[in-house]
């Protein structure tokens, strides 16, 4: 088991060098160039500075393979990703201070995509074609249809229209105040958590319906078990191995998701640094996030795969 | 006579399908004594598990649908029994061992819980008492080293392995009838003489009663005190072991004995197969089901269908021809 993590940490080494040389080369492909835009600024454009002088100065004079082996040296050996170039802040700076939020927004809206999805995938399955399941289906593929973002602006804009009252736009990170930080965040939380809790309900669903087919679970009704015992204990186990790769399926799906909620929800996460960075052609700054959620997605794949460990007694890990 | 252990009048299973309503099993009766072994021997889709199934309500409904006339056990009618009534009889009075060792055990649980779960759910037993009881059980079965196996899981088990856990299983709760549905159908030759051994010392050894369901007759000569013969849903032949084997009255009986090799009999005697095939259950013919292949068939066997009547000491079958040898 520790060999085999160890073993999957260090292909992690030529996974996000791979994937540092596409993001590298494919965010200097965005249209438009930083100096234009520099320039068009009136500030920088009142202080004289050439366009040559401000390519030197930000380091963008450069053949492009220097570029490149600046930047991913810097990350390789001091943990650097560079200075934003027009804050001149490090991107460290703002990955630490941005990375919590959007983790918190992430965490909870799976936290509540699992909450809904696997009780009702449960129940829609040991109620098969009830009017229960008909109308838990049918809200599901509502969720699936419905664009999160159009919800999300949905929200914003009725309740504020009706009640007068809309989401709190004033941002309270987690580590000062737990309770309001989770408040802030459960709507679009919520939204997210519904949008994603379709498939993995249907999945869940889908499983249990397989499971409870098999011949082991007409055993554990033989046994005189309930009906509780056999679903939870027997079936559900075994019901969620496929699920949980699925789960792990989503997760891009779901960083993606968080990048429409924090700008719509004006919350300060990785969504909104990477958003007002690619407009402003921030160069580091974006290539820092998209490695950081490359990151975070192979480490999230490699606890998916150690889970099924927990799950399928048959899994060994070598 | 004492009141039978489990007696069963007018047993009829159905199930709704796309083709419309499948009798699997059609008016069945039969009893079972305390400590006897009662083998139920049909060919495949004759009803035989379906009948040992319903008798615990074991066919989902819908799309099957279970009927009776009566299910006495021990003096209870099972009928009357509501969903917890029959749970708390499963696997407490009444255990059952399925064909497929490789796919009834649950590949997610250890061995030892899932011996032990019959004990924590009928007898309240905690855990570390009940896994201590599933050690005995697992010993009692013949697996070496039972508390090392303990914590295995299923699929570190070889299918004879798997089968005797099943029995261990079934022993648990020291049940007073065990339905044994094809123990050995799924086992190698060698394997399966001795997994019916051990079942059938295991259940001498406790007075515990056996519905046996094979199509295998070796099986039935070896370790039944009484037969019953199905044929498309039906009883058609039911006797003691013995006679059924020395004579054998119904046709398909009849068919039956002359397919198999019997060592008591002269050397070079070809094996003689039932012509045909098992009738479909959605659309039987009125009369008899066993008509079309049945070599002694007569006018009446098209238009009635024979009822089980007796013909000798407990020993009945469902035929209108008189047939001997």
């Amino acid at each position: 088991m520790q060999a085999y993590i160890i073993r999957r940490l260090l292909i992690l080494i030529p996974t996000l060098l791979f994937a540092s040389l596409i993001v590298f080369s494919v965010v200097r492909m965005i249209p438009g160039d930083v100096i234009d835009l520099m320039m068009s600024q009136n500030d920088i454009a009142a202080d004289k500075k050439s366009r040559e002088q401000l390519q030197a100065a930000l380091g963008l004079d450069q053949p492009m393979l220097v570029q490149y082996l600046r930047w991913i040296g810097g990350i390789a050996l001091q943990g650097d990703f560079g200075r934003s170039l027009w804050q001149n802040t490090p991107v460290t700076e703002q990955l630490a201070q941005r990375l919590p939020v959007t983790f918190e927004l992430g965490l909870f809206a799976l936290t509540i995509a699992l909450l809904v999805a696997i009780p009702i995938g449960v129940y829609s399955a040991i109620r098969q074609d009830t009017a229960g399941d008909y109308v838990t289906r049918s809200i599901s593929l509502l969720m699936l249809a419905v664009p999160s973002f159009w919800l999300g602006t949905m929200v914003m804009v009725f309740p504020s229209i009706w009640w007068g009252w809309s989401p709190q736009v004033k941002f309270v990170p987690f580590g000062e105040d737990p309770a309001q930080s989770l408040v802030q965040m459960a709507v679009p939380a919520v939204i997210l958590g519904f949008a994603l809790s379709a498939v993995t309900m249907r999945m869940t669903r889908t499983m249990m319906l397989e499971v409870l087919r098999q011949d082991y679970i007409r055993t554990a009704w033989a046994k005189g078990l309930d009906e509780k015992l056999v679903v939870l204990r027997h079936a559900l186990r075994n019901a969620l191995i496929p699920v949980v790769t699925l789960v792990g399926l989503q997760v891009p799906i779901l960083i993606g998701g968080t990048v429409i909620m924090e700008q719509i929800f004006v919350i300060p996460g990785m969504g909104l640094l990477l958003l007002d960075a690619v407009s402003q052609r921030d160069y580091p700054i974006v290539t820092g996030v998209f490695m950081v959620v490359g990151l975070a997605v192979m480490l999230i794949n490699l606890l998916v795969d150690l889970s099924y460990g927990v799950l399928d007694p048959k899994v060994r890990y070598r | 006579m004492a009141e039978p252990l489990l007696s069963v009048r007018g047993l009829s299973t159905s199930f709704r399908g796309e083709g419309g309503v499948v009798r699997a099993v059609d008016d069945v009766s039969f009893d079972v004594a305390a400590g006897e072994t009662v083998a139920i021997v049909g060919e495949s889709g004759s009803g035989k598990s379906v009948t040992a199934l319903s008798v615990l309500r074991l066919i989902p409904e819908p799309p099957g649908r279970i009927e009776a006339k009566a299910v006495r056990f021990a003096g209870r009618d099972l009928g009357a029994l509501d969903a917890s009534g029959i749970q708390a009889l499963r696997g407490n009075d009444i255990a059952m061992i399925f064909q497929e060792p490789m796919s009834s055990l649950n590949p997610a649980l250890t061995v030892g819980m899932q011996v032990a779960e019959p004990l924590n759910r009928h007898r309240g037993m905690p855990w570390p008492e009940a896994l201590a009881e599933a050690t005995a059980l697992l010993r009692k079965v013949q697996i070496a080293d039972p508390d090392r196996r303990l914590a295995s899981y299923p699929h570190q088990f070889s299918g004879g392995m798997r089968q005797r856990v099943m029995i261990a299983m079934a022993l648990a709760c020291r049940p007073k009838l065990i339905i044994a549905d094809e123990p050995t159908t799924a086992l190698d030759v060698t394997v399966q003489a001795q997994i019916l051994e051990l079942l059938k010392t295991l259940t001498r050894e406790s007075g515990t009663a056996l519905i046996l369901i094979t199509h295998d007759l070796g099986v039935v000569a070896r370790y039944a005190d009484r037969v019953c013969v199905m044929y498309a849903g039906r009883l058609v032949e039911t006797g003691p072991a013995r006679t059924i084997y020395e004579t054998p009255r119904h046709p398909y009986t009849v068919g039956l004995m002359a397919s198999i090799p019997r060592l008591d009999e002269e050397i070079g005697r070809r094996l003689v197969p039932i012509e045909g095939q098992p009738p479909d259950l959605s659309a039987l013919p009125p009369g008899c089901a066993f008509r079309p292949r049945c070599p002694r068939a007569v006018a009446r066997c098209e238009r009635e269908r024979p009822a089980l009547e007796p013909i000798g000491p407990d020993h009945h079958k469902a035929c209108w021809n008189d047939v001997r040898g």
